[in-house]
């Protein structure tokens, strides 16, 4: 059959079919350094299947809403909230997740409730568009420079995983791949020297 | 209960299984086409095919409820949720690893010629001459001569898209126009070729898609999605290929859900008669009676039937006369390479997502080169930009980080070696009885592992890699070995090795089991070496060779 794939920032696919599709979940880990969230465990060859998963509540719905939104937020085209990434989120981590990375994410819903009220004195939800930008960007300063602290099998910090997710959940949407991006379903011809100007989209 | 009488039974629908089918029933020979799994129907039987990225739920995330069916293909990348369905569900097939062994089986109609990865080459002469020169192994009884026809044959009928290139170590063959490198590929192309004054050449990855349209076929239309069944039919499957032109014939019956428990053995005139089959539906037991069998389930399974259709004259199984059955697992040792970064070509990009990389031929231990180790590796890989999944460093959250990945990244490119495994006695898979799967059936265990001479060639497979990239001018190279596991590479084979003598092999040249020379093993199982490059185009042309001479015996009564 053929080719590895496994992880792109250095190479080799061994199978050069797979590139962008099939790799995109794996790329996505990438993103913030390491394996896919939730994955660690299968990958270390201890599956830790994720059965505890009670169903969110419409609050929980809402503040992942506008966590994903302020994470991918609506410019001139729409944002992660348009795509959706509150009900993706709650799928992924409930379908996806193991039970320690779920309980993690879980963990960090009341973290970032914690972590608002501590510096805007109020609930994530009634803070303002600035206030939660300039609390998502400290909270990402925090979760990169705790990656190379946390051991080989702790759980990432909990924003990573909602980066992640948001990143993921908008990118592969239909507004992210359609609007955001450049996607065409049947493409009918390959070109290896095609013009790009920046500005111009990405394909997904 | 016993069923009515075909000239030929053929166990497996893959890539072999197709392939002996399509010829067999060509030749005008009544052919049962026998499948353990369910049927998966051309176009309409590719349910993921057509969907958008965001129709499929998870993105392609494998969910826990894969990973709990199956843990073995959840392993590695070839498993996402758009294809779970093609791959096994590993909790009802268990086997047992005294040694890792990756085994990523698909058990349906069109087997893995569903999802392989096309990329398709010749063996060169020195492949089949070097066990012989090294005293490694056994010699194969056949060499390039008794196969370039048949790879021509093959190559014809599947469509193999590729350059001519006139290298003796990767030859040409009835090729389609090829695929295109990229504008950094052929950039990185030149400059190697330079540098290593055209002795390492960097050439477009030899695929089965079609570049044009062919034998009724449509030509790939560069959606990358090929995994998941082509609703054009644009890449070579049973589905696409094989399976129709057999079923054209006439003389083709196709029986999915029909595990093959055990061929049945005339002690007396030392032949088979047919095999038995577990209906998977009804868990009923049927006989049916053939002339001939060819065993084209893959390289494990196929041992397993044999081991299975064990009988006080072969306590060992059928074939194991040699004490070879089962033993020489070889595959290709991969995830060894390089990768970096490429400078400049800001103003390029591509269109289309060409499901093809590129590909550098053998160069190692060949034309007066010498290492600490013998044969030799081949590399495929990719250049292209970084996408969305990357990480923006610089940006934190919010517009600037959606602004940022709206557009491509650099340019990267990686590579990995597939490397050749030396065949072993002491590799080997045996049945394990203590232990049955889903239909109460024995279970194979896996006891192989490398040795020191891939080992060493490990080393040169990161470094040579590395070492080009470097030369052509690639920045922050960066070599890497990421470990292999037996099996990995998908390309295991070599339980029923092909030989000159009965006393040291399983099938002889024309690929006939010694003990009973009327059931033929054409898939991965016969194979006495591995060569370096991508099986699946030798199966092709060692099963149709084998179906040709079984025509023939069958029609003078020799068989």
């Amino acid at each position: 059959m053929s080719a590895s794939g496994t992880g792109r920032a250095h190479g080799g696919r061994a199978d050069p079919a797979a590139i962008s599709r099939r790799e995109a979940v794996r790329r996505i880990a990438l993103l913030l350094g390491g394996a896919m969230v939730g994955s660690q465990a299968y990958l270390s060859g201890q599956p830790v299947p994720g059965k505890a998963s009670p169903g969110f509540t419409q609050g929980e719905l809402a503040l992942m809403d506008e966590i994903g939104e302020t994470i991918i937020p609506a410019t001139d085209i729409p944002g992660a909230k348009a795509a959706g990434i509150g009900a993706f989120m709650a799928m992924m981590v409930t379908d996806c997740y193991d039970d320690r990375h779920h309980a993690a994410f879980r963990e960090g819903l009341s973290g970032i409730e914690a972590a608002a009220r501590e510096r805007c004195r109020k609930p994530f939800l009634e803070c303002s568009r600035e206030e939660r930008t300039a609390l998502a960007n400290a909270l990402d300063a925090e979760q990169r420079a705790d990656q190379g602290k946390r051991g080989k099998d702790a759980t990432p910090h909990y924003f990573r995983m909602m980066k992640e997710l948001s990143v993921l959940g908008f990118f592969s949407s239909e507004i992210g791949c359609t609007r955001a991006l450049r996607y065409i379903e049947v493409p009918g011809s390959f070109n290896g020297n095609y013009p790009y100007r920046k500005g111009d989209r990405a394909w997904f | 209960m016993i069923e009515q009488n075909y000239d030929a039974i053929v166990v497996g629908s893959g890539i072999s299984g197709g392939w002996a089918a399509k010829e067999l029933a060509e030749g005008g020979m009544k052919v049962l086409l026998l499948e353990r799994g369910e049927n998966v129907e051309h176009i309409t039987g590719y349910v993921n095919a057509l969907k958008a990225p965001w129709e499929i739920p998870h993105r392609d995330t494998l969910t826990n409820l894969i990973r709990e069916e199956q843990p073995v293909a959840a392993r590695d990348y070839v498993i996402q949720e758009s294809n779970a369905n093609y791959w096994v569900k590993d909790r009802e097939s268990p086997y047992v690893e005294k040694k890792p062994f990756d085994w990523f089986r698909g058990y349906h109609v069109g087997g893995r010629s569903l999802m392989w990865g096309r990329q398709s080459y010749r063996w060169n002469p020195f492949d089949f001459e070097a066990n012989k020169k090294e005293g490694v192994g056994v010699d194969w009884p056949l060499r390039y001569e008794d196969m370039a026809p048949w790879y021509d044959h093959v190559e014809s009928f599947a469509g193999i898209s590729g350059s001519l290139e006139g290298l003796p170590q990767l030859p040409d063959g009835k090729f389609l126009p090829p695929m295109e490198l990229n504008c950094v590929e052929k950039d990185v192309a030149a400059r190697i070729k330079a540098h290593y004054q055209d002795r390492r050449r960097m050439i477009i990855g030899r695929v089965a898609n079609l570049t044009v349209p062919h034998n009724g076929r449509n030509n790939c239309q560069y959606r990358n999605k090929c995994d998941l069944g082509c609703p054009f039919g644009a890449y070579f499957s049973t589905q696409s290929s094989t399976l129709p032109a057999a079923v054209r014939t006439g003389n083709l019956t196709l029986r999915p859900l029909s595990i093959v428990t055990r061929i049945l053995f005339d002690r007396d005139r030392r032949r088979a008669t047919g095999v038995e089959v577990l209906d998977t539906e009804t868990r009923q037991t049927t006989e049916f009676r053939s002339k001939v069998v060819f065993l084209c389930a893959s390289a494990m399974a196929s041992a397993w039937v044999l081991m299975n259709s064990a009988t006080d004259v072969w306590p060992g199984g059928l074939g194991s006369s040699s004490g070879e059955l089962g033993h020489n697992i070889i595959d290709h040792h991969f995830r060894a390479g390089a990768g970096g970064e490429v400078e400049g070509f800001e103003d390029r990009y591509v269109f289309g997502r060409r499901a093809n990389g590129f590909y550098i031929p053998r160069f190692r231990n060949l034309f007066g080169d010498k290492r600490d180790y013998t044969r030799g590796f081949g590399y495929q890989g990719t250049a292209s930009r970084k996408g969305w999944e990357r990480d923006v460093a610089e940006v934190g959250i919010g517009a600037p980080l959606k602004d940022a990945l709206c557009e491509p990244g650099a340019w990267e490119i990686g590579m990995t070696a597939f490397g050749e495994i030396l065949p072993n006695h002491d590799n080997k898979v045996e049945l394990d009885r203590t232990r049955t799967d889903k239909w109460g059936l024995p279970i194979l265990s896996f006891d192989c592992e490398i040795g020191p001479n891939e080992k060493r060639m490990r080393v040169d497979m990161a470094n040579d890699a590395a070492e080009m990239l470097e030369a052509a001018g690639v920045r922050n190279v960066k070599p890497y070995d990421r470990g292999y596991a037996m099996g990995q590479a998908i390309h295991e084979m070599g339980t029923a090795r092909m030989g000159h003598s009965p006393k040291t092999s399983v099938v002889n040249k024309h690929n006939q089991v010694w003990d009973a020379p009327n059931v033929f093993v054409t898939d991965g199982a016969c194979m006495a070496s591995s060569s370096c490059v991508n099986p699946s185009l030798t199966y092709m042309a060692m099963t149709a060779r084998a179906a040709a001479f079984a025509i023939g015996a069958l029609r003078k009564g020799d068989v």
